[in-house]
């Protein structure tokens, strides 16, 4: 049997007095889109940051691909692929620089990382961007740049953290329809955090974060019900999306 | 799917690509090369100039005849050089957090000493560049060692370099803001500096001030600064090669430490670490 892209286990998480996250668990199937929805302050980026072992999970588990973080973080961190809230690339270099430094930093060569870039490059069609800085990038040119980033070592499961924040409507609705296509044409897994309904299908698995707790999980459309989704969160939450 | 982590081939790779980046940004910030140049050039050309008629230096180990003030001072600002560069790579760690771009680092498969160590290692081969071409000018303003001076000063160079550096990652894990850095120029930088035989033979120091001169003694970056000494003239001076190792250990492990999310002081911190 297939291990989940992502099995998160009874995991808390506090700042001093605050707890951000409490006895949060929930799975993202291999293949699969999951989208974590939560207001701001929900800890969706807690979460991510302790996925991704920027924070010390000290309890529960989280297993990437069947491999325990806390046991394996190599072969954990490998599978992943991460789009931070906030650019993560480096503004002094270009994109294909960027991504011949991220492709090193997975251990692949040059001579493998150039042709990947082409490649990636052109799934995210930046193709004629490649060699223009960071900095000379549109806000949804620099999402998706990140997003080459992050696919560039072929990774099992792609964590995307609001990574439409700050994007227009065009922009959001590319960067989203790329994630689809990649799940749909390459098998990559995907957890998607937002806080925007109108990026869920109601065909989507669904997790609702709310004040660091899992509220509810399965598919949108479930969740939903006849009421719909934004009327079903209030409900739920006691918040406006 | 096999862990880079697993073969050799992936540590070197992942080494080289931390290093080319290093080089890339260096080249990129070319006011950052002058900068470090002029720096340690203005001591030379105008600050040695004047102080050479005041100070009079009697003849002291490695030296074997009486040398000018110039060349007396310039393994110090060699020295000067590294501790600028070892500081600007804390900076650099700084604003990659402030950008977003350390995290990039930080969520490789590899562990966080190997990404550390080679951020560090790249950054001493920056310096050393530094510091050969700051030492082809002096030489060409007559300060001119041995030969082979400026072959057997590259390990010492390789070493003071890595405990600058190190100590500059230790610093910049403890630093949460750009703005934050100017404490660092005032409380580090120049206290290390001042406080050192970089400037001024250490028994001087000891004419003036025996808690001043005790204090010089203590200072990592006199030992850096006279391991330097002592090599561009084809020797070494043990305690001081003993304190750079040691020092190197001590502040590259309390960079890893704080680093790490496993044992770290900022996991704890709100914010977090990166």
């Amino acid at each position: 049997m297939t291990a989940p892209a992502l099995q998160i286990d009874n995991v808390s998480h506090s700042f001093g007095a605050v707890q951000a996250l409490k006895d949060v668990s929930l799975t993202v199937p291999q293949g699969g889109f999951t989208a974590l929805l939560g207001v701001n302050g929900a800890g969706k980026t807690t979460l991510f940051s302790l996925i991704t072992r920027l924070y010390n999970n000290r309890s529960g588990t989280i297993r990437v691909g069947g491999h325990d973080l806390r046991r394996e973080p190599s072969r954990a961190l490998a599978r992943l692929g991460v789009v931070f809230q906030s650019r993560a690339m480096d503004a002094d270099l270009t994109i294909r620089q960027n991504l011949i430094y991220h492709a090193s930093l997975h251990g692949i060569p040059g001579r493998l990382a150039r042709p990947r870039i082409d490649t990636v490059l052109a799934q995210v069609d930046l193709a004629d961007r490649a060699d223009a800085r960071v900095t000379a990038l549109s806000g949804g040119q620099s999402r998706r740049a990140e997003i080459a980033r992050a696919l560039i070592h072929r990774p099992d499961l792609l964590l995307l953290d609001e990574a439409t924040v700050g994007l227009d409507v065009k922009s959001r609705a590319e960067v989203l329809a790329l994630t689809r296509r990649l799940i749909a044409r390459d098998g990559v897994s995907a957890l998607w955090a937002t806080h925007i309904m109108d990026e869920i299908d109601p065909a989507d698995d669904l997790v609702i974060l709310h004040r660091g707790a899992v509220l509810r999980h399965g598919p949108a459309r479930d969740i939903a019900g006849a009421q719909g989704l934004t009327r079903a969160f209030l409900d739920l939450t006691g918040v406006a999306p | 799917m096999t862990p880079p982590t697993a073969h050799a081939r992936g540590w070197l790779t992942a080494f080289l690509g931390i290093a080319r980046r290093e080089t890339l940004r260096f080249v990129n910030q070319r006011g950052r090369f002058l900068a470090a140049l002029v720096r340690p050039l203005v001591w030379l050309f105008i600050f040695a100039a004047g102080f050479r008629a005041v100070l009079g230096l009697s003849i002291t180990p490695p030296y074997q005849t009486y040398v000018l003030y110039e060349v007396y001072v310039t393994p110090g600002l060699v020295a000067m050089i590294q501790l600028f560069n070892g500081m600007q790579s804390s900076l650099s760690m700084v604003y990659d957090r402030e950008t977003g771009a350390m995290r990039t680092l930080l969520v490789s498969p590899f562990p966080r000493w190997f990404l550390l160590g080679s951020k560090l290692i790249a950054g001493v081969i920056v310096s050393i560049i530094q510091v050969f071409t700051f030492l082809a000018i002096a030489y060409w303003w007559g300060i001119r060692p041995p030969v082979w001076g400026y072959v057997a000063v590259i390990p010492a160079l390789i070493l003071s370099g890595l405990m600058l550096g190190a100590m500059g990652l230790f610093l910049s894990s403890a630093i949460r803001q750009l703005e934050n850095f100017a404490g660092v120029m005032n409380f580090v930088i120049f206290p290390m500096f001042f406080a050192s035989s970089a400037l001024y033979p250490l028994w001087r120091m000891r004419e003036s001030s025996p808690l001043l001169y005790d204090i010089c003694r203590f200072n990592p970056f006199t030992h850096a600064v006279e391991l330097i000494r002592f090599a561009l003239y084809l020797r070494v001076e043990w305690t001081s090669l003993a304190v750079v190792l040691g020092c190197l250990a001590g502040f590259f492990g309390a960079a890893v430490f704080m680093y790490d999310p496993q044992k770290g002081l900022w996991a704890r911190r709100k914010g977090g670490p990166a």
